[in-house]
């Protein structure tokens, strides 16, 4: 694999009894979208958010470009970006000035221009200058997808991208996303319940149970190296008895 | 420390108050309402009052000065406020931006915010009551630095206590310049307290301000180490609560509140 974007090591969460990630350690290469599978409560928003710097780990490294998030993390963030479907943007800033906002916290250059860019890839030159709480949550998921890109992030994180979009427009999302990996050498860690939307774009997924990865590999093969017809069969054993996998 | 990360705070204060005259009217509309209502009462103090005595630098000018500090504390806090009733902490803090720059963000969007409400106080109270300010002479350069100071501090150490209890204790916020205005003795002297809160009212940087305007008023000399000494502990008190907002910050990250500060509450 090409030298990893994301290199989580030993990654660990405890709240009170409850270990919500456990010793977790993955890679994102570049030019590569990592799946994070797993059921409710599996992990996988804790992970990003330590991965984000804004949930500090019990013990464990993450290093974005070979930089540890813990001692550099203001060098560390500025390669990165996210969306997740429970951070929606300022509601109350239009689209434009959303966009400059997170364009000047990132330091992206040219940021006009690279704004004008955005508004026409993600179709929403129309709303330029409407409020953002006030367009319908797929059009809202376009501007966090498109502030997301904004400072052309090495690692990208998605926590479910397109859970409030038409499959038209979620199509066209995956499209994007995978293009700008691979024109932009960067990496991804992309988290969906949508497991026809992992086989097309993922290269590799985690299944996290229980703060661990319990399975790894390409989505389109595991299945039927796990005895099961598709990847939906697959997370639902995941979910419900990891243990009759024998990999628990 | 970044001055374009701090701007991007600065300029979505900008934004905001572009956007919304709700936001704008509150940055004059209740200073002006207390120096109109406090203009008219010293007039009348003037009138029924012995002779030689102008109740209009002593209190109306307390009344400025104090609205000032207020509106400073206020402009940090309602900064800061915009990224919790928006939802915008995960947003905010998953970013490049350092405590360091969020605060000197929130602290310069405060001094233009304070600006606009001084400048109606100015205006109001000088046209309208004839308050002169060149009664204080130079003075005025540190009455408002002290103030500016402290206020900053109350606004980051405000901003800390809802990071770390959650948007319910919003409430808890706005009082806080009523609770200690009876410690900064606005209108009325030191020696006016018992003795143990005169100890107390001694730690809290607008006393020297305020006893130092009464002073000038009644024609004695002002104390230039008491005034070095306010500006000293203001000064002391704006790093207190920067640490104590970087303390809580490391504190909500390491718990996961911050994470999950979509709940009402989080304490």
């Amino acid at each position: 694999m090409a030298q990893a974007v994301l290199s989580v090591t030993n990654l660990r969460k405890q709240y009170g009894e409850t270990v919500a990630v456990d010793g977790l350690s993955f890679t994102v290469g570049r030019n590569e979208i990592v799946g994070l599978l797993g059921p409710n409560g599996a992990g996988k928003t804790t992970t990003i958010n330590m991965i984000l710097g804004v949930l500090e780990p019990d013990s464990g490294t993450v290093r974005i470009e070979d930089i540890d998030l813990a001692k550099h993390r203001s060098r560390a963030l500025a390669r990165t970006n996210f969306v997740a479907v429970y951070s929606p943007l300022p509601g109350n800033l239009t689209v434009v000035e959303n966009l400059r906002f997170f364009g000047l916290i990132y330091g992206v250059l040219n940021l006009t221009a690279r704004i004008e860019a955005l508004l026409g890839q993600f179709d929403l030159r129309q709303f330029r200058n409407v409020k953002c709480g006030v367009l319908s949550s797929g059009e809202q998921t376009r501007v966090c997808l498109a502030k997301a890109v904004l400072n052309h992030p090495r690692l990208l994180l998605l926590d479910e991208p397109t859970a409030s979009l038409d499959p038209s427009v979620a199509q066209d999302v995956r499209t994007n996303i995978r293009e700008a990996t691979l024109q932009g050498n960067s990496g991804v860690l992309w988290t969906s319940h949508n497991m026809h939307e992992v086989e097309e774009v993922c290269d590799r997924v985690l299944f996290l149970s229980h703060g661990k990865i319990l399975l790894e590999g390409d989505p389109r093969k595991l299945p039927t190296e796990h005895g099961k017809e598709t990847l939906e069969d697959l997370f639902i054993a995941v979910a419900r008895e990891p243990l009759t996998l024998g990999i628990a | 420390m970044n001055p374009g990360r701090a701007a991007a705070i600065v300029l979505r204060q900008f934004y905001l108050l572009r956007g919304s005259p709700a936001r704008i009217l509150p940055m004059f509309a209740w200073v002006a309402i207390d120096i109109v209502l406090w203009g008219f009462i010293t007039r009348y103090l003037n009138t029924v009052a012995s002779a030689g005595f102008n109740f209009v630098p002593a209190l109306l000018g307390a009344v400025l000065l104090w609205d000032f500090l207020v509106r400073v504390m206020q402009g940090v806090t309602t900064a800061f406020f915009e990224d919790l009733w928006s939802r915008n902490f995960l947003n905010i803090f998953a970013t490049p931006l350092s405590i360091a720059e969020y605060i000197t963000g929130l602290v310069v969007t405060s001094i233009a915010t304070s600006m606009v409400g001084l400048s109606v106080m100015l205006m109001l109270a000088t046209l309208v009551f004839g308050l002169s300010f060149f009664a204080y002479g130079m003075l005025l350069i540190p009455f408002f630095l002290v103030l500016f100071l402290f206020g900053v501090a109350l606004g980051i150490c405000g901003s800390a206590i809802v990071l770390r209890m959650g948007p319910a204790a919003e409430w808890l916020i706005w009082p806080i310049p009523a609770l200690l205005s009876p410690l900064a003795c606005v209108f009325y002297p030191l020696s006016a307290l018992p003795r143990w809160l005169q100890y107390l009212a001694r730690l809290v940087p607008p006393s020297y301000v305020f006893e130092a305007m009464r002073r000038i008023v009644a024609g004695r000399a002002v104390s230039g180490f008491a005034l070095m000494l306010s500006g000293g502990l203001a000064l002391f008190y704006v790093l207190l609560a920067g640490w104590f907002f970087t303390r809580i910050y490391k504190y909500v990250v390491r718990s996961g509140l911050i994470a999950r500060y979509s709940a009402e509450s989080l304490s």
